[in-house]
């Protein structure tokens, strides 16, 4: 059996890329530490959204209402604090109740109902968006000062965006690797059928993949309202964090069938991306072009993956 | 194909696509909220405006029938109603040749996905999306961001014109030929056809296909062509009705895999239905305009078409008994 290539090769080639253009066009003073880390951190709310759709996407799952989920948490997160400190926590609560819920019924849709996962998550997707639309129409609320710090804190010189990224991708990462739930995740994902021959309860595993996805999804939605400081109902559809998340979950080597792939690797991906995204900026690339190139990759991506391999693919 | 006994009117009934019932029940909804939809003004009006969405779907039912999903067919319909304002540049004689040009483009948009999808390995929903991505960044690029062209009268007359006086049905628009025509070589092509067999089968099983000697993919390649094909026209027809904008097409590639379920194709292959894909477009249409008559905001409409997705999917998920 052929050995899959990890994301490494794929994340090596960019960073070769990267450093040798930034080295080629005389621009060195963009590979300082501070520098590198703030194109990461331009990155964090692409990244939480990715590490939850790795887990949609490992028990053969897909999550495309997460760019709903993502505007309807950071309005709902600045309403409810409204400027208020003491209304953090409460808004916290809120938000994660609310990713609980829609994370509940995708899952339930796709593991009981058996609705193919693309349709459920895209019908909800239209179900938020439709109802968050029909509420606000603008920015609304405000997040407080103190909140605001999840994006302009930061812990040993580390951005608090960051620090909660790594924090998260850890504990999926350990979660996937040392419990049970993590290997009933690769089981389920695998072969279903042979999962649940073997006593695995695979209904209940695609339900909490599906809750995982939405509250990080959630969380997502809640360092944008830090980030811009009140919550807008378009900033998961302008981000398009639906395609993007699949995007860098597969450039890292997350197979769309499932069972295989790992959080580290959609944080490779996200590396990508957010190295995309920095050198079209210094070297000055038309927005639109900037485009093309991104479709481009993302095909490119995958492509590559794909090299060798005899399996027919739809 | 075995012969066909005459079956009980009971059988027969149940044969029948419950797409068009559901479609009946709406009509007679807004025929009710709004009697004048019953004269050739109103019912014709609303025919036409459904038929870019009922050629959508009906193409994305090759893609669907294949295992795949074309999701660049919203931004092909963007590139089609852009390309042509730019192409046109307001000399009339023209049109016929953008448009051939447009066709020819579509065709090859087609043939990349499939190519992308059968030759490299690339899962259709990544090499659609990344068409989908790429070519709104031509689209942009090529209009400098801001398309500010006109279409010609004779362009948006294939959209917009309404022959009058036309016996029995009073008015017959060009759109709803251009979809007769359409529809039917598609309906052709899937039903009646070799080629449909082969992409029922290739849906169905792929690996079983290519070891029964089915070319998997060339039969792909037609199937993404066709898809690219039919939003070219329906960029087409919408050029006639809607203003050049960059976001005329977004979203038309989910409304179309919307009505194709609805119309009973079966997601990840095996089963296409190019009649019943135009029902589910008028059922989706329908729909859109039993809300608006209601006066119920763009926003609702959106949750009723989530709602609906569902449903339509877990019924017939029902239906089949998996």
């Amino acid at each position: 059996m052929r050995v899959r290539a990890g994301p490494g090769p794929v994340l090596a080639v960019s960073a070769a890329i990267y450093v040798g253009a930034i080295l080629l066009s005389g621009q060195a003073q963009y590979l300082l530490p501070e520098n590198l880390v703030s194109v990461l951190g331009r990155a964090v709310a692409l990244g939480l959204t990715a590490v939850g759709q790795t887990l949609a996407i490992l028990v053969a799952s897909i999550d495309l209402s997460v760019a709903a989920l993502i505007s309807a948490s950071a309005v709902l997160a600045s309403v409810v604090m409204d400027g208020d400190p003491a209304m953090v926590v409460p808004g916290v609560l809120a938000v994660l109740a609310l990713g609980a819920v829609v994370g509940l019924v995708n899952g339930l849709l796709v593991a009981k109902a058996r609705v193919n996962p693309l349709i459920a998550t895209l019908g909800m997707a239209l179900v938020i968006q439709g109802g968050l639309s029909a509420v606000v129409s603008n920015f609304a609320g405000a997040v407080p000062p103190a909140f605001q710090l999840l994006d302009q804190g930061s812990l040993l010189g580390v951005p608090a965006g960051l620090v909660l990224l790594l924090a998260v991708a850890a504990a999926a990462s350990l979660m996937l690797n040392l419990t049970r739930f993590g290997s009933d995740v690769f089981a389920a994902g695998g072969n279903p059928e042979a999962a649940r021959l073997a006593g695995i309860r695979t209904g209940r595993t695609v339900v909490g993949a599906h809750v995982l996805c939405s509250l990080c999804a959630a969380l997502a939605g809640l360092y944008l309202a830090a980030r811009l400081g009140s919550g807008a109902p378009w900033i998961g559809r302008d981000g398009v964090y639906d395609l993007e998340s699949i995007a860098v979950a597969v450039i890292g080597g997350t197979v769309l069938a499932g069972g295989r792939g790992g959080v580290w690797g959609t944080l490779a991906g996200v590396a990508v991306f957010a190295m995309i995204d920095s050198l079209f900026n210094i070297l000055g690339v038309d927005a639109f072009a900037k485009q093309v190139f991104r479709g481009v990759i993302i095909v490119a991506a995958v492509a590559a993956y794909a090299a060798g391999t005899r399996r027919l693919v739809a | 194909m075995t012969l066909a006994a005459p079956r009980p009117f009971a059988a027969r009934l149940r044969g029948v696509n419950p797409v068009w019932a559901v479609l009946l029940l709406l009509l007679l909804a807004i025929l009710l909220l709004n009697p004048a939809f019953a004269e050739p003004q109103g019912f014709m009006n609303f025919l036409r405006r459904a038929a870019p969405l009922c050629l959508l779907a009906a193409g994305q039912v090759f893609v669907l029938t294949s295992g795949g999903f074309d999701l660049s067919q919203g931004a092909v319909v963007t590139f089609t109603v852009v390309g042509a304002s730019m192409l046109l540049d307001n000399d009339e004689g023209a049109t016929g040749w953008v448009i051939l040009v447009l066709l020819a483009a579509g065709a090859g948009v087609g043939a990349v996905n499939g190519l992308v999808v059968s030759v490299l390995r690339v899962p259709s929903l990544i090499a659609t999306l990344g068409t989908m991505i790429a070519l709104g960044g031509v689209v942009m690029t090529w209009s400098g961001g801001a398309p500010r062209g006109y279409l010609t009268d004779g362009f948006r007359a294939f959209g917009r014109f309404m022959w009058r006086d036309v016996p029995v049905v009073g008015l017959l628009p060009a759109a709803l030929l251009v979809l007769v025509a359409g529809g039917a070589l598609l309906w052709w092509l899937l039903h009646a056809t070799t080629y449909g067999r082969l992409l029922h089968a290739v849906g169905d099983n792929p690996e079983a296909a290519r070891l029964a000697g089915v070319p998997v993919a060339r039969v792909r390649v037609i199937a993404f062509v066709a898809s690219a094909l039919s939003a070219v026209v329906a960029g087409v027809l919408l050029g006639g009705f809607s203003g050049v904008s960059l976001d005329v097409g977004t979203g038309a590639e989910l409304q179309a895999i919307t009505a194709a379920v609805l119309g009973g194709t079966l997601l990840l292959g095996g089963r296409g239905l190019v009649g019943g894909a135009v029902g589910g477009a008028l059922t989706l249409s329908a729909l859109f305009t039993l809300l608006n008559l209601l006066g119920l905001p763009q926003p609702v409409r959106e949750v009723a078409q989530g709602l609906i997705l569902i449903l339509a999917v877990a019924f017939a998920v029902r239906r089949r008994g998996t």
